[in-house]
Protein backbone atom coordinates (compact mmCIF):
# COMPACT_ATOMS: atom_id res chain seq x y z
CA UNK A 1 0.00 0.00 0.00
CA UNK A 2 2.59 2.18 0.92
CA UNK A 3 4.97 1.81 -2.19
CA UNK A 4 1.32 1.95 -4.05
CA UNK A 5 0.98 5.71 -2.91
CA UNK A 6 4.85 6.49 -3.62
CA UNK A 7 4.46 5.24 -7.24
CA UNK A 8 1.20 7.07 -7.68
CA UNK A 9 3.04 10.12 -6.55
CA UNK A 10 5.34 9.40 -8.92
CA UNK A 11 2.83 9.04 -11.80
CA UNK A 12 1.47 12.26 -10.56
CA UNK A 13 4.77 14.33 -10.89
CA UNK A 14 5.79 12.73 -14.16
CA UNK A 15 2.06 14.07 -15.36
CA UNK A 16 3.37 17.81 -14.25
CA UNK A 17 6.22 17.52 -15.89
CA UNK A 18 4.15 17.31 -19.20
CA UNK A 19 3.42 20.52 -19.58
CA UNK A 20 5.03 22.56 -22.57
CA UNK A 21 6.53 25.02 -20.49
CA UNK A 22 8.12 22.95 -18.16
CA UNK A 23 9.36 20.49 -21.04
CA UNK A 24 11.76 23.45 -22.22
CA UNK A 25 13.84 22.75 -19.48
CA UNK A 26 17.46 21.32 -19.82
CA UNK A 27 17.23 21.81 -23.38
CA UNK A 28 19.54 23.50 -25.44
CA UNK A 29 18.93 25.00 -29.02
CA UNK A 30 20.72 26.45 -32.16
CA UNK A 31 18.75 27.67 -34.92
CA UNK A 32 22.16 28.98 -36.80
CA UNK A 33 24.47 26.17 -36.52
CA UNK A 34 26.60 25.49 -39.05
CA UNK A 35 27.56 22.47 -40.99
CA UNK A 36 29.71 22.29 -44.41
CA UNK A 37 31.27 19.61 -46.35
CA UNK A 38 33.69 18.93 -48.74
CA UNK A 39 34.86 16.16 -51.20
CA UNK A 40 38.01 16.15 -53.10
CA UNK A 41 37.74 14.74 -56.81
CA UNK A 42 40.03 14.74 -59.69
CA UNK A 43 38.69 17.79 -61.69
CA UNK A 44 37.74 19.85 -59.07
CA UNK A 45 37.07 19.98 -55.19
CA UNK A 46 33.27 20.18 -54.35
CA UNK A 47 32.40 23.00 -51.02
CA UNK A 48 28.93 23.87 -49.30
CA UNK A 49 28.13 25.76 -46.41
CA UNK A 50 25.03 25.72 -44.73
CA UNK A 51 24.42 28.34 -41.69
CA UNK A 52 20.46 27.43 -40.61
CA UNK A 53 20.82 24.13 -39.25
CA UNK A 54 18.63 23.76 -36.47
CA UNK A 55 19.95 21.34 -33.37
CA UNK A 56 17.80 20.75 -29.70
CA UNK A 57 20.30 18.83 -27.32
CA UNK A 58 18.39 17.57 -24.30
CA UNK A 59 20.62 17.29 -21.47
CA UNK A 60 18.46 15.48 -19.43
CA UNK A 61 17.84 12.84 -21.61
CA UNK A 62 21.10 13.09 -24.07
CA UNK A 63 18.96 13.29 -27.25
CA UNK A 64 20.21 15.15 -29.59
CA UNK A 65 18.18 16.24 -33.05
CA UNK A 66 19.75 18.35 -36.40
CA UNK A 67 17.09 19.66 -38.93
CA UNK A 68 19.17 20.40 -41.96
CA UNK A 69 17.23 22.82 -45.15
CA UNK A 70 19.16 21.38 -48.00
CA UNK A 71 18.56 24.36 -49.78
CA UNK A 72 20.72 26.44 -47.53
CA UNK A 73 23.69 25.30 -48.93
CA UNK A 74 25.73 27.66 -50.57
CA UNK A 75 27.81 26.72 -53.03
CA UNK A 76 30.54 28.82 -54.65
CA UNK A 77 29.51 28.15 -58.20
CA UNK A 78 26.00 28.84 -58.75
CA UNK A 79 25.35 25.78 -61.20
CA UNK A 80 26.73 23.49 -58.71
CA UNK A 81 23.89 24.41 -55.83
CA UNK A 82 21.65 24.29 -58.67
CA UNK A 83 22.84 20.74 -59.74
CA UNK A 84 23.09 19.84 -56.11
CA UNK A 85 19.19 20.75 -55.24
CA UNK A 86 17.77 19.64 -58.64
CA UNK A 87 19.64 16.38 -59.43
CA UNK A 88 20.75 14.70 -56.32
CA UNK A 89 19.45 15.53 -53.36
CA UNK A 90 16.03 16.81 -55.14
CA UNK A 91 15.77 19.42 -52.52
CA UNK A 92 11.55 20.12 -53.77
CA UNK A 93 10.84 16.18 -52.76
CA UNK A 94 13.50 15.81 -49.66
CA UNK A 95 13.58 19.26 -48.31
CA UNK A 96 15.51 18.87 -44.86
CA UNK A 97 18.13 16.31 -44.03
CA UNK A 98 17.84 15.36 -40.09
CA UNK A 99 19.46 13.68 -37.47
CA UNK A 100 17.94 12.49 -34.64
CA UNK A 101 20.10 10.57 -32.02
CA UNK A 102 21.36 10.15 -28.67
CA UNK A 103 24.61 10.81 -26.44
CA UNK A 104 25.63 7.21 -25.34
CA UNK A 105 28.02 8.50 -22.66
CA UNK A 106 25.45 11.16 -21.16
CA UNK A 107 26.69 9.89 -17.15
CA UNK A 108 30.48 11.15 -17.87
CA UNK A 109 29.47 14.76 -18.54
CA UNK A 110 28.49 17.19 -16.44
CA UNK A 111 26.56 20.38 -17.48
CA UNK A 112 27.47 22.73 -14.66
CA UNK A 113 31.25 22.12 -15.09
CA UNK A 114 32.96 24.09 -17.58
CA UNK A 115 35.15 21.33 -19.54
CA UNK A 116 35.71 20.42 -23.32
CA UNK A 117 33.65 17.02 -23.08
CA UNK A 118 34.13 13.65 -25.34
CA UNK A 119 30.86 12.47 -26.70
CA UNK A 120 30.20 9.52 -28.59
CA UNK A 121 27.09 9.62 -30.52
CA UNK A 122 24.54 7.41 -32.20
CA UNK A 123 21.60 7.68 -34.24
CA UNK A 124 19.68 7.80 -37.50
CA UNK A 125 20.89 10.24 -40.48
CA UNK A 126 18.44 10.74 -42.98
CA UNK A 127 19.37 12.57 -46.42
CA UNK A 128 17.36 12.30 -49.64
CA UNK A 129 14.55 10.42 -48.22
CA UNK A 130 17.07 7.26 -47.06
CA UNK A 131 17.50 6.23 -43.32
CA UNK A 132 21.20 5.01 -42.35
CA UNK A 133 22.34 4.03 -38.85
CA UNK A 134 25.36 7.08 -37.87
CA UNK A 135 27.95 5.94 -34.95
CA UNK A 136 30.26 8.76 -34.52
CA UNK A 137 32.38 11.01 -31.80
CA UNK A 138 32.39 14.34 -30.96
CA UNK A 139 33.13 17.31 -28.60
CA UNK A 140 31.14 18.97 -26.57
CA UNK A 141 32.94 22.45 -24.62
CA UNK A 142 30.74 23.50 -22.24
CA UNK A 143 31.37 27.08 -21.42
CA UNK A 144 28.53 29.02 -19.00
CA UNK A 145 24.72 28.57 -20.45
CA UNK A 146 26.51 28.28 -23.67
CA UNK A 147 27.88 24.80 -25.10
CA UNK A 148 30.18 24.56 -28.30
CA UNK A 149 29.35 21.16 -30.12
CA UNK A 150 31.73 19.81 -32.75
CA UNK A 151 31.98 16.62 -35.32
CA UNK A 152 33.25 15.19 -38.23
CA UNK A 153 32.42 12.35 -39.79
CA UNK A 154 31.77 10.78 -43.84
CA UNK A 155 29.07 9.96 -46.04
CA UNK A 156 28.86 8.47 -49.23
CA UNK A 157 26.80 9.24 -52.19
CA UNK A 158 25.43 5.95 -52.37
CA UNK A 159 24.19 4.59 -48.78
CA UNK A 160 21.77 7.59 -49.61
CA UNK A 161 20.36 6.47 -52.86
CA UNK A 162 21.92 9.30 -54.66
CA UNK A 163 22.52 8.43 -58.18
CA UNK A 164 25.68 9.69 -59.79
CA UNK A 165 25.56 9.33 -63.67
CA UNK A 166 28.49 7.97 -65.56
CA UNK A 167 29.07 11.30 -67.47
CA UNK A 168 29.92 13.08 -64.34
CA UNK A 169 31.09 10.44 -62.02
CA UNK A 170 34.93 11.75 -62.42
CA UNK A 171 33.78 14.71 -61.14
CA UNK A 172 32.13 14.03 -57.66
CA UNK A 173 34.06 12.04 -54.82
CA UNK A 174 33.91 8.92 -53.91
CA UNK A 175 33.62 10.21 -49.82
CA UNK A 176 32.35 13.35 -48.60
CA UNK A 177 33.71 14.79 -45.67
CA UNK A 178 31.04 16.74 -43.29
CA UNK A 179 31.89 18.93 -40.38
CA UNK A 180 29.51 19.97 -37.87
CA UNK A 181 29.87 23.02 -35.84
CA UNK A 182 26.82 23.97 -33.07
CA UNK A 183 26.57 27.05 -30.54
CA UNK A 184 23.37 25.78 -28.45
CA UNK A 185 21.93 28.20 -25.96
CA UNK A 186 19.00 27.52 -23.62
CA UNK A 187 15.94 26.36 -25.49
CA UNK A 188 13.98 29.77 -25.85
CA UNK A 189 10.64 28.86 -28.21
CA UNK A 190 9.86 31.21 -31.17
CA UNK A 191 7.02 33.40 -31.44
CA UNK A 192 4.59 32.32 -33.49
CA UNK A 193 4.32 33.66 -36.65
CA UNK A 194 1.11 35.99 -37.58
CA UNK B 1 -1.02 -8.43 -8.46
CA UNK B 2 -2.59 -5.07 -8.79
CA UNK B 3 0.45 -3.66 -7.98
CA UNK B 4 2.77 -5.83 -10.70
CA UNK B 5 -0.18 -5.26 -13.13
CA UNK B 6 0.03 -1.26 -12.39
CA UNK B 7 3.65 -1.16 -12.40
CA UNK B 8 3.63 -3.16 -16.18
CA UNK B 9 1.21 -0.38 -17.47
CA UNK B 10 3.19 2.41 -15.96
CA UNK B 11 6.69 0.89 -17.26
CA UNK B 12 4.36 0.79 -20.73
CA UNK B 13 3.48 4.18 -20.14
CA UNK B 14 7.41 5.49 -19.98
CA UNK B 15 8.41 3.33 -22.43
CA UNK B 16 5.65 5.02 -24.88
CA UNK B 17 5.89 8.55 -23.64
CA UNK B 18 10.54 8.30 -23.89
CA UNK B 19 9.84 6.75 -27.46
CA UNK B 20 7.64 9.61 -28.44
CA UNK B 21 10.11 12.70 -27.17
CA UNK B 22 11.98 11.98 -29.25
CA UNK B 23 9.73 12.11 -32.52
CA UNK B 24 8.76 15.57 -31.05
CA UNK B 25 11.84 16.94 -30.22
CA UNK B 26 12.63 16.73 -33.86
CA UNK B 27 9.45 17.83 -34.97
CA UNK B 28 10.21 20.74 -32.74
CA UNK B 29 13.21 21.45 -34.34
CA UNK B 30 11.77 21.25 -37.85
CA UNK B 31 9.14 24.05 -36.80
CA UNK B 32 12.11 26.41 -35.61
CA UNK B 33 13.59 26.85 -38.86
CA UNK B 34 14.82 30.59 -39.31
CA UNK B 35 12.15 32.71 -41.37
CA UNK B 36 13.80 33.03 -44.82
CA UNK B 37 11.74 30.10 -46.80
CA UNK B 38 13.75 28.67 -49.79
CA UNK B 39 13.52 29.75 -53.20
CA UNK B 40 12.73 27.59 -55.96
CA UNK B 41 15.88 26.51 -57.80
CA UNK B 42 15.54 25.06 -61.93
CA UNK B 43 12.73 26.00 -63.11
CA UNK B 44 14.70 25.85 -66.76
CA UNK B 45 17.52 24.39 -67.65
CA UNK B 46 18.98 27.11 -69.39
CA UNK B 47 18.49 30.53 -70.11
CA UNK B 48 16.64 29.99 -73.54
CA UNK B 49 13.17 28.13 -73.77
CA UNK B 50 13.59 27.05 -76.95
CA UNK B 51 14.17 30.32 -79.49
CA UNK B 52 13.15 32.64 -76.53
CA UNK B 53 14.55 33.80 -73.43
CA UNK B 54 13.65 32.03 -70.28
CA UNK B 55 13.25 33.55 -66.93
CA UNK B 56 16.82 31.83 -65.64
CA UNK B 57 19.45 34.48 -65.31
CA UNK B 58 23.22 33.15 -64.63
CA UNK B 59 24.56 33.38 -61.41
CA UNK B 60 26.82 36.06 -60.44
CA UNK B 61 30.15 35.60 -62.05
CA UNK B 62 28.88 33.22 -64.65
CA UNK B 63 30.22 33.43 -68.33
CA UNK B 64 27.62 31.69 -70.55
CA UNK B 65 28.81 30.68 -73.82
CA UNK B 66 26.07 29.74 -76.34
CA UNK B 67 26.52 28.16 -79.73
CA UNK B 68 23.12 27.81 -81.60
CA UNK B 69 23.13 26.32 -85.20
CA UNK B 70 19.88 26.15 -87.56
CA UNK B 71 19.55 23.96 -90.57
CA UNK B 72 17.51 25.00 -93.41
CA UNK B 73 14.42 23.51 -93.98
CA UNK B 74 13.18 19.96 -94.23
CA UNK B 75 10.91 20.50 -97.07
CA UNK B 76 14.58 21.35 -99.30
CA UNK B 77 14.67 18.24 -100.67
CA UNK B 78 17.04 15.62 -101.12
CA UNK B 79 19.44 18.55 -102.78
CA UNK B 80 19.69 20.46 -99.90
CA UNK B 81 19.93 16.76 -98.25
CA UNK B 82 16.85 18.27 -96.54
CA UNK B 83 18.20 21.60 -94.77
CA UNK B 84 21.45 20.12 -93.28
CA UNK B 85 23.62 21.63 -96.47
CA UNK B 86 22.47 24.92 -95.03
CA UNK B 87 23.18 26.31 -91.66
CA UNK B 88 22.43 30.23 -89.65
CA UNK B 89 24.25 30.44 -86.47
CA UNK B 90 24.70 32.84 -83.74
CA UNK B 91 27.32 32.55 -80.83
CA UNK B 92 26.76 34.42 -78.13
CA UNK B 93 28.29 35.11 -74.32
CA UNK B 94 26.22 35.87 -71.08
CA UNK B 95 27.37 37.02 -67.99
CA UNK B 96 25.85 37.18 -64.24
CA UNK B 97 27.06 40.14 -62.90
CA UNK B 98 24.84 39.66 -60.13
CA UNK B 99 22.50 36.71 -59.34
CA UNK B 100 19.80 38.47 -60.29
CA UNK B 101 21.54 40.58 -63.61
CA UNK B 102 22.85 39.02 -66.52
CA UNK B 103 24.34 41.14 -69.64
CA UNK B 104 24.74 39.26 -72.78
CA UNK B 105 25.87 39.74 -76.38
CA UNK B 106 25.66 37.95 -79.71
CA UNK B 107 25.88 37.98 -83.47
CA UNK B 108 24.10 36.17 -85.83
CA UNK B 109 24.92 35.20 -89.54
CA UNK B 110 21.42 35.92 -90.42
CA UNK B 111 21.52 39.65 -91.64
CA UNK B 112 24.59 39.84 -90.26
CA UNK B 113 23.40 41.21 -86.83
CA UNK B 114 25.05 42.34 -83.45
CA UNK B 115 22.87 42.33 -80.17
CA UNK B 116 23.39 43.20 -76.96
CA UNK B 117 20.29 42.46 -74.06
CA UNK B 118 20.12 42.97 -70.77
CA UNK B 119 18.06 40.55 -67.92
CA UNK B 120 16.76 41.42 -64.79
CA UNK B 121 15.41 38.51 -62.58
CA UNK B 122 12.78 41.02 -60.46
CA UNK B 123 10.77 38.46 -58.42
CA UNK B 124 11.44 35.02 -57.95
CA UNK B 125 9.02 32.23 -56.96
CA UNK B 126 9.30 31.05 -53.19
CA UNK B 127 8.19 27.41 -51.48
CA UNK B 128 5.78 29.69 -49.40
CA UNK B 129 5.19 33.24 -50.78
CA UNK B 130 5.69 34.32 -53.83
CA UNK B 131 4.14 32.38 -56.66
CA UNK B 132 5.82 33.36 -59.30
CA UNK B 133 9.30 34.33 -60.78
CA UNK B 134 9.45 37.21 -62.80
CA UNK B 135 12.52 38.49 -64.97
CA UNK B 136 12.60 41.78 -67.26
CA UNK B 137 14.36 41.48 -70.91
CA UNK B 138 15.40 44.06 -73.32
CA UNK B 139 17.23 43.48 -76.36
CA UNK B 140 18.99 46.03 -78.60
CA UNK B 141 19.92 44.50 -82.38
CA UNK B 142 21.81 46.11 -84.97
CA UNK B 143 22.14 45.31 -89.06
CA UNK B 144 25.31 45.40 -90.06
CA UNK B 145 24.53 43.82 -93.75
CA UNK B 146 25.50 46.33 -96.48
CA UNK B 147 22.85 48.75 -97.07
CA UNK B 148 19.80 47.15 -98.17
CA UNK B 149 17.14 50.40 -99.08
CA UNK B 150 17.57 51.89 -101.98
CA UNK B 151 14.84 54.56 -101.99
CA UNK B 152 15.89 55.26 -98.22
CA UNK B 153 19.08 57.55 -97.19
CA UNK B 154 21.12 55.48 -95.22
CA UNK B 155 21.07 56.30 -91.44
CA UNK B 156 22.20 54.58 -88.19
CA UNK B 157 19.49 54.86 -86.28
CA UNK B 158 17.34 52.67 -89.33
CA UNK B 159 19.50 49.53 -88.18
CA UNK B 160 18.19 48.97 -85.04
CA UNK B 161 15.72 47.17 -83.46
CA UNK B 162 14.72 47.18 -79.82
CA UNK B 163 13.03 44.36 -77.65
CA UNK B 164 11.06 44.63 -74.30
CA UNK B 165 9.70 41.40 -72.48
CA UNK B 166 8.36 40.01 -68.78
CA UNK B 167 9.11 36.70 -68.57
CA UNK B 168 6.71 35.07 -65.97
CA UNK B 169 7.46 31.73 -64.83
CA UNK B 170 5.89 29.36 -62.25
CA UNK B 171 7.65 25.99 -61.41
CA UNK B 172 4.23 23.94 -61.12
CA UNK B 173 5.94 20.65 -59.70
CA UNK B 174 8.88 19.53 -59.77
CA UNK B 175 8.69 18.44 -63.31
CA UNK B 176 6.53 21.00 -64.91
CA UNK B 177 6.93 24.94 -65.29
CA UNK B 178 5.17 27.06 -67.62
CA UNK B 179 6.25 30.57 -68.58
CA UNK B 180 4.44 33.72 -70.34
CA UNK B 181 5.89 36.26 -72.10
CA UNK B 182 4.08 39.78 -73.40
CA UNK B 183 6.57 40.93 -75.61
CA UNK B 184 7.26 43.87 -77.54
CA UNK B 185 9.30 44.37 -80.68
CA UNK B 186 9.72 48.13 -81.97
CA UNK B 187 11.95 48.48 -85.38
CA UNK B 188 13.28 51.54 -86.19
CA UNK B 189 12.91 50.83 -89.67
CA UNK B 190 10.24 48.64 -91.91
CA UNK B 191 9.93 47.89 -95.74
CA UNK B 192 6.37 49.36 -95.85
CA UNK B 193 4.11 52.23 -94.89
CA UNK B 194 1.36 49.32 -93.67
CA UNK B 195 3.98 47.23 -92.15
CA UNK B 196 4.01 47.77 -87.93
CA UNK B 197 6.89 49.18 -86.43
CA UNK B 198 6.08 48.40 -82.77
CA UNK B 199 4.61 44.68 -83.19
CA UNK B 200 3.29 42.96 -80.17
CA UNK B 201 3.10 39.40 -79.04
CA UNK B 202 2.28 36.91 -76.11
CA UNK B 203 4.85 34.35 -75.73
CA UNK B 204 3.78 30.85 -74.32
CA UNK B 205 5.77 27.76 -73.44
CA UNK B 206 6.92 25.32 -70.52
CA UNK B 207 8.89 22.31 -69.93
CA UNK B 208 8.04 19.06 -68.86
CA UNK B 209 10.46 17.06 -67.25
CA UNK B 210 11.46 13.62 -68.34
CA UNK B 211 14.09 12.36 -66.10
CA UNK B 212 16.53 14.35 -64.33
CA UNK B 213 18.19 15.51 -66.79
CA UNK B 214 16.45 15.67 -69.76
CA UNK B 215 13.31 17.83 -70.51
CA UNK B 216 10.49 18.65 -73.07
CA UNK B 217 9.88 21.94 -73.89
CA UNK B 218 7.47 23.89 -76.31
CA UNK B 219 7.31 27.19 -76.75
CA UNK B 220 4.42 29.47 -79.01
CA UNK B 221 4.23 33.29 -79.85
CA UNK B 222 1.00 34.48 -80.95
CA UNK B 223 1.22 38.02 -82.79
CA UNK B 224 -1.25 40.31 -81.93
CA UNK B 225 -3.46 41.22 -84.45
CA UNK B 226 -2.31 43.61 -86.86
CA UNK B 227 -0.90 43.86 -90.35
CA UNK B 228 2.05 41.51 -89.16
CA UNK B 229 -0.04 39.10 -88.21
CA UNK B 230 -2.02 38.91 -90.85
CA UNK B 231 1.52 38.65 -93.00
CA UNK B 232 3.67 36.40 -91.05
CA UNK B 233 3.22 33.74 -88.99
CA UNK B 234 3.70 32.36 -85.34
CA UNK B 235 6.70 30.79 -84.39
CA UNK B 236 5.60 27.26 -82.53
CA UNK B 237 8.71 25.36 -81.41
CA UNK B 238 9.12 21.94 -80.11
CA UNK B 239 12.45 20.45 -78.32
CA UNK B 240 14.25 18.53 -75.71
CA UNK B 241 16.92 19.57 -72.97
CA UNK B 242 19.65 17.08 -72.40
CA UNK B 243 21.81 18.65 -69.46
CA UNK B 244 25.71 17.39 -68.92
CA UNK B 245 26.75 18.31 -65.96
CA UNK B 246 28.10 21.86 -67.59
CA UNK B 247 26.39 21.42 -70.34
CA UNK B 248 23.01 22.04 -71.68
CA UNK B 249 22.18 20.68 -75.21
CA UNK B 250 18.64 21.59 -76.74
CA UNK B 251 17.23 20.05 -79.76
CA UNK B 252 14.83 21.50 -81.98
CA UNK B 253 12.45 21.38 -84.51
CA UNK B 254 10.78 25.31 -85.59
CA UNK B 255 9.81 27.11 -87.92
CA UNK B 256 11.39 30.37 -87.33
CA UNK B 257 14.68 30.57 -88.67
CA UNK B 258 16.51 33.42 -86.54
CA UNK B 259 17.49 32.94 -82.98
CA UNK B 260 16.90 36.43 -82.01
CA UNK B 261 13.44 37.82 -81.02
CA UNK B 262 13.39 40.49 -84.01
CA UNK B 263 13.57 37.34 -86.15
CA UNK B 264 11.29 34.89 -84.76
CA UNK B 265 8.72 36.58 -83.74
CA UNK B 266 7.77 39.51 -86.36
CA UNK B 267 9.31 38.25 -89.26
CA UNK B 268 8.59 34.13 -89.45
CA UNK B 269 7.27 33.36 -92.80
CA UNK B 270 7.78 29.39 -92.22
CA UNK B 271 4.47 27.13 -91.78
CA UNK B 272 4.77 23.64 -90.09
CA UNK B 273 2.14 22.40 -92.59
CA UNK B 274 3.86 23.01 -95.50
CA UNK B 275 7.31 21.54 -94.18
CA UNK B 276 9.07 24.70 -93.81
CA UNK B 277 11.10 23.51 -90.14
CA UNK B 278 14.45 24.06 -89.50
CA UNK B 279 15.85 21.33 -86.99
CA UNK B 280 18.56 23.74 -84.94
CA UNK B 281 19.88 22.82 -81.65
CA UNK B 282 21.74 25.44 -78.91
CA UNK B 283 24.39 24.20 -76.52
CA UNK B 284 25.30 26.08 -73.83
CA UNK B 285 28.94 25.86 -71.44
CA UNK B 286 28.90 27.99 -68.34
CA UNK B 287 32.27 28.45 -67.22
CA UNK B 288 32.56 30.03 -63.60
CA UNK B 289 34.65 33.27 -63.74
CA UNK B 290 34.69 34.39 -60.23
CA UNK B 291 33.41 32.09 -57.29
CA UNK B 292 30.65 33.72 -54.79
Amino acid sequence: MKKRGRMLLLAGALALLGPPGVQAQGKYMTRTGYISFFSKAPLEDIEAHNRQVVSILDTKTGELVFSVPMKAFQFKKALMQEHFNENYVESDKYPKATFKGKILNLQEIDFGQDRLYNLQLEGVLTIHGVERLLKTNATLDVKGRQLQGRANFSVTPQEFNIEIPALVREHIAKRIDISVQMLYAPFQEKPLRP
Amino acid sequence: MIKRVAFFCFFCLVMVTKSQAQDDLLKLAETQDSARTGHTTGTFKATRLLNGHTVQTNGAGALLFLISHRFGTLNSGAYEFWGLDQATIRLGLEYGLTDQLTVGVGRSSLEKTYDGFLKYKLLQQQEAGMPITLTLFTSTAIKTLEWFEPNVEEQFKYRLTYTFQALVARKLTDRVSLQVAPTLVHRNLVPLSTDENNVYAVGAGGRFKLTKRTTFNAEYFYLLPGATADQFRNSLSLGVDIETGGHVFQLMATNSQGMIEQFFIPSNAGSWSKGDIYFGFNISRVFQLKEK
